[in-house]
């Protein structure tokens, strides 16, 4: 079965693509609010996008439009200027990495075998994806020689985050779309994976659309904040002016409790990226 | 023991005859079962309807089951063979669906949204997952079996019954322990295949 890779093709080593959601509603059958209403939204190729919100605000679906998980009731989405409607669904899930809180790894597979599912739909050889395998290893460093051939259930959260992340980003997509992805794991271990995040960012340029509900964590990893609420977007902002100006109570409620402390947060990983 | 070391040719026969009568129907049961159980997992409604329906025939004894298959497609192998598929549907269908419904909720979550197709999904993510539970559904429908097959010798379908009745009628033990002794050793013999198999995918 040859679906390829849809028609924005793949990222070498970098370059994201640009997404541009356009009135998008979600209206779930028999729900009497829409889930998702009238969202506007521009992300720009390679930004690092935080949907941010309390449960049920409408960001995990939201999310779940850009890859057609969930399809738009409303609106249109267009991803490097193609209208994602328009694409085949398998095709374009094939071209954006996809990371959630569970994980989700296949406890049946390897770890290499894990992380090569994208690139064996797509039919790469085999030296290539052993090499592929290798250097995501290596990106979300854990050590290819040691982990390749362990099961899912032989790692600890952490590591199975990473293994999740380095799944997503195996087909070098240029777009990679993360609900929650360090939701589940502990504090220490979530601050490191999240510095990491940033390194690949950095590293990579792909287009990063991340969901969660913890606010320091969009404070530290996001180049924009776009807070949801009740299905609509409350404001959009770098992270700085979504804590100095909020633009309403919703968001003043959301980033206000402690503001010392966030902005403190919001320094810590500058200070951090200015060592040698 | 006497006959089964002097007639064991007979006994050999009868006992090809029974397992090629439990495999044959094994394999037209799977062959059924196999898309019922996705059904079943799939579906809430149909699948509970579904397993009730087999259910309701499982329950139904042998004898009363073939008797009434007689009717329809008259004696031989025919009606023992459609007989044996409808009782191992319940068991198999069970399995199959348990099998699918165990694997877990974020795994076809990411099938789906790395870009699995269905079929992909299921064959390459679900259905390995499931094979454990699968094989343990064969084995004890196949344990099953090779019990029910017994009495299809009273429909002139051949296999280890033929020496059981063949027993009771000619008032001549030896004979029903023949039979007894092969078709409990047949099922013994069945069983630790397949747990040996279920052990197998287990890992």
């Amino acid at each position: 079965m040859s679906r390829g890779n849809f028609s924005l093709g793949t990222a070498s080593a970098n370059g994201g693509a640009a997404i541009a959601l356009r009135n998008v509603g979600v209206t779930y059958p028999g729900a009497r609010a829409p889930a998702v209403h009238a969202v506007d939204l521009s992300i720009a190729a390679g930004e690092f996008a935080v949907l941010l919100g309390p449960s049920g605000c409408g960001k995990s679906t939201l999310l779940r439009t850009l890859n057609r998980l969930i399809e738009p009731t409303a609106g249109t989405i267009e991803i490097d200027g193609a209208n994602a409607r328009a694409l085949d669904p398998i095709a374009l899930r094939r071209g954006i990495g996809y990371a959630i809180q569970a994980v989700g790894l296949f406890p049946h597979l390897t770890i290499a075998a894990n992380i090569a599912v994208v690139p064996t739909l797509l039919g790469w050889d085999r030296d290539r994806i052993a090499a592929r395998v290798d250097e995501l290893l290596a990106l979300v460093r854990l050590d290819p020689a040691s982990y390749r051939g362990r099961l899912p259930r032989e790692l600890s959260g952490g590591e199975q985050q990473r293994v999740g992340v380095a799944r997503a980003l195996a087909a070098e997509p240029r777009v990679l779309l993360m609900d929650e992805p360090f939701g589940a794991v502990d504090a220490i271990v979530r601050a490191s994976l999240q510095d990491e995040i940033r390194a690949i960012h950095q590293a990579l340029g792909t287009t990063i659309v991340f969901v969660t509900h913890d606010v320091d964590e969009a404070l530290r990893i996001a180049d924009r904040i776009v807070v949801m609420d009740a299905g609509t977007i409350a404001q959009a902002d770098t992270p700085d002016r979504v804590l100095t100006t909020p633009a309403n109570d919703v968001v003043r409620a959301l980033v206000g409790i402690d503001e010392a402390s966030r902005r403190f947060a919001l320094e810590r990983p500058l200070l951090k990226r200015r060592r040698p | 023991m006497t006959y089964l070391f002097a007639h064991f040719d007979v006994v050999a026969a009868r006992t090809g005859e029974h397992v090629m009568l439990t495999l044959g129907s094994l394999a037209i049961a799977l062959l059924i079962a196999l898309p019922l159980g996705v059904l079943v997992a799939r579906t809430r409604r149909s699948g509970g309807i579904t397993l009730g329906i087999l259910g309701v025939i499982y329950t139904i004894p042998s004898l009363a089951l073939l008797a009434f298959l007689v009717r329809v497609f008259g004696l031989g192998p025919l009606t023992a063979i459609v007989a044996l598929v409808a009782y191992a549907q319940m068991i198999l269908v069970r399995n199959i669906a348990a099998g699918l419904r165990a694997v877990d909720a974020a795994q076809l979550e990411a099938a789906t949204g790395l870009g699995f197709t269905p079929l992909q999904r299921l064959v390459r993510i679900e259905f390995p997952q499931a094979l454990p539970v699968i094989v343990g559904g064969i084995r004890i429908a196949t344990v099953s079996l090779i019990g029910v097959a017994t009495i299809a010798s009273f429909i002139h379908a051949g296999g280890l019954g033929d020496l059981l009745f063949a027993g009771i009628h000619q008032d001549d033990p030896q004979k029903i322990v023949a039979g007894s002794v092969a078709a409990a050793a047949l099922a013994l013999a069945f069983d630790r295949l397949f747990a040996g198999a279920e052990a197998l995918v287990r890992r």
